[in-house]
């Protein structure tokens, strides 16, 4: 028997439909998941009234036969989405004590929903990081272990917390953002699927802002279909985000047909990395079969500019995070540092910034700074944004060509340990994104879906990358690999 | 391009980060790992080339110029590290 927690978001939504569960049965299993799983770090916030209050306004929204979706099932969210009322540091010392006066659009539509929020997910500080070890509440740990080691190992970043809490039933799905890869790289991390909608396609207002050109929100959840039914209720127009679209939203989970019967799925030959583990080769090579067996035409595709988008993402994205971040002074909100005698505003705010931020947001800040300032700009950051329409116009080539959907590895590894980076320097850190930071840079939607276990018994995931606003092709292409590669393992409950 | 501790310095004081002295060697090397990553943009030939402004091709939407918010005072300050008589205090900015 299949306990409440483990359920889809689908099983979930048709057993409280069917009348079998309740709204409220399904929260108590989730709270009480997340209460025996403190080891693993997820959850930094709790809100365990908020969300039996949710439940029973769910449930009896249920009786009356009014329920979307999304309606009584359980969730957490990521510490970047401003919740009214809920701490949301998005990881970071430096809004310690905050608590918003509002609700972001994406977390106040899955309210309207009727999904319930569990709590608040750990992450990489301002979604700066990709193993969850820059963040104030200390690591989230991953619960698949390489056998029977036991040393911890990372859940992937930024979204790590969103990432392990689904992946160990402690919420039916979760949300994350992803600037970079920080949705799908943990998701390839912990065997769940995520997914990175268009840029627009979900509106920014109310999440912490990080790389503003690149960031969007998505779902993570245990199922492509999962993703689909919680995607269509994060996203929609909103006249809060300037750059939200103003398009219909599809029906996402109506477009899983089975059926990819000749479509042109593209095999980029530059994701082909010097180094890359042979187990990331051939699986990569099994899902390009099942692919193929299922109907689908497979096209070798050339993206030339490829191995120039880490480095333009490292000036792009510091250089737009230096200036979001500039708003954390230690005046309107958040920490401020305490003061010595004689000190002036500009002591007030370097102290505060060196007090809240940790190592590498400090290092990106000033990074970000330095490709802005007077006389370095048209070298690195006008030469970045130029590399970035070229990296765009890669995309358009093979879109042109009649390419629908284009099919990578979602990561260049499996989960590493904690703490394994540490004596790195910050870039080999950077090219655990080599696969997912192009799909950004572009603005396509792209999805990451668990296709098997490498040697040690860890997930392995896939990336399907869609042509723009073509979400609801790339989650029928998504399903077809799912069911093709048919992933169940689950981690073993150690913690 | 090579960062020096003068210039690490420089570029924390442009960001409003206090660094200590003793922490410049090893910051202007992470600089310098990290500039040399992004070197390799100098391969790419960016000749008549535009800057991307916008991901997606869109024309920002414009909005009644009309009042739509407001008389919001005490959540605005409710956040505020210090807040007295209706506004954001700060130490004294001009002596």
């Amino acid at each position: 028997m299949t306990k409440l927690n483990e359920l889809t978001l689908s099983a979930a939504r048709d057993a409280l439909r069917a009348g079998e569960t309740t709204s409220k049965e399904l929260t108590e299993a989730c709270l009480g998941a997340i209460e025996g799983a403190g080891a693993l770090n997820a959850f930094v916030h709790h809100t365990p009234e908020l969300a039996l209050a949710r439940a029973e306004a769910a449930d009896a929204r249920l009786a009356k036969g009014d329920a979307p979706a999304m309606c009584g099932l359980p969730i957490g969210i990521k510490d970047l989405f401003c919740t009214k009322g809920v701490p949301s540091q998005a990881g970071s010392r430096i809004l310690q004590g905050f608590l918003p006066e509002y609700e972001s659009t994406v977390s106040q539509n899955l309210a309207d929903a009727g999904a319930v929020m569990l709590g608040k997910l750990n992450m990489d500080e301002f979604a700066m990081g990709s193993s969850n070890e820059t963040s104030t509440y200390g690591n989230a740990v991953n619960p698949w272990r390489r056998g029977n080691d036991d040393a911890q190992l990372t859940p992937g970043g930024s979204s790590g917390g969103s990432a392990a809490a689904v992946a160990a039933d402690l919420c039916l799905a979760a949300t994350g953002t992803d600037t970079g890869g920080s949705i799908r790289q943990p998701a390839a991390f912990t065997g769940t699927v995520g997914i990175k909608p268009t840029y627009g396609r979900c509106s920014r207002w109310g999440i912490v802002a990080f790389a503003s050109s690149l960031d969007q929100a998505g779902p993570m959840t245990k199922s492509v279909r999962d993703s689909a039914i919680m995607l269509e209720a994060m996203c929609g127009h909103d006249p809060k985000d300037s750059t939200s679209a103003d398009l219909a939203v599809p029906n996402f989970e109506a477009a899983l047909s089975g059926d990819i019967k000749g479509k042109k799925i593209g095999i980029p030959k530059e994701y082909r990395m010097d180094g890359m583990p042979e187990e990331i080769e051939t699986l990569w090579q099994d899902g390009i079969a099942m692919m193929k067996d299922a109907g689908a035409e497979i096209v070798d595709i050339s993206l030339p500019h490829t191995k120039y988008a880490l480095p333009a993402y490292y000036v792009i994205a510091p250089a737009e995070a230096s200036s979001n971040l500039a708003r954390y002074d230690g005046v309107r909100y958040g920490h401020r540092a305490k003061l010595d005698q004689g000190d002036g505003i500009t002591e007030m705010y370097e102290k505060t910034r060196a007090e809240g931020f940790g190592d590498e947001v400090k290092r990106r800040v000033m990074i970000g700074t330095y490709v802005l300032s007077a006389g370095f700009y048209d070298a690195y950051y006008n030469r970045a944004r130029r590399v970035r329409t070229l990296i765009k116009r890669d995309f358009e080539q093979v879109f042109a060509q009649g390419i629908d959907a284009i099919l990578t590895p979602a990561t260049p590894s499996a989960a590493f340990g904690l703490g394994e980076m540490t004596d790195a320097d910050p870039v080999a850190m950077y090219l655990n994104d080599v696969f997912t930071v192009t799909v950004n840079l572009a603005g396509l939607p792209g999805i990451a879906v668990p296709a098997g276990l490498d040697k040690q018994g860890l997930p392995l995931g896939l990336q399907l990358i869609g042509q723009p606003w073509a979400e609801a092709d790339l989650l029928c292409a998504a399903h077809v690999l799912e069911q093709a590669a048919g992933f169940v393992a689950k981690p073993a409950k150690w913690w | 391009m090579s960062i020096d501790e003068s210039t690490a310095a420089r570029v924390a004081k442009l960001a409003r980060i206090k660094v200590d002295p003793e922490a410049l060697p090893a910051l202007a090397g992470e600089f310098n790992t990290i500039l040399g990553f992004i070197e390799q943009l100098n391969e790419v030939d960016i000749e008549g080339v535009e800057p991307m402004t916008s991901v997606t091709p869109q024309v920002l939407k414009r909005r009644v110029d009309a009042v739509t918010d407001g008389d919001q005072q005490a959540k605005v300050l409710s956040n505020a590290p210090d807040a007295r008589e209706g506004f954001f205090a700060v130490p004294k900015v001009v002596e």
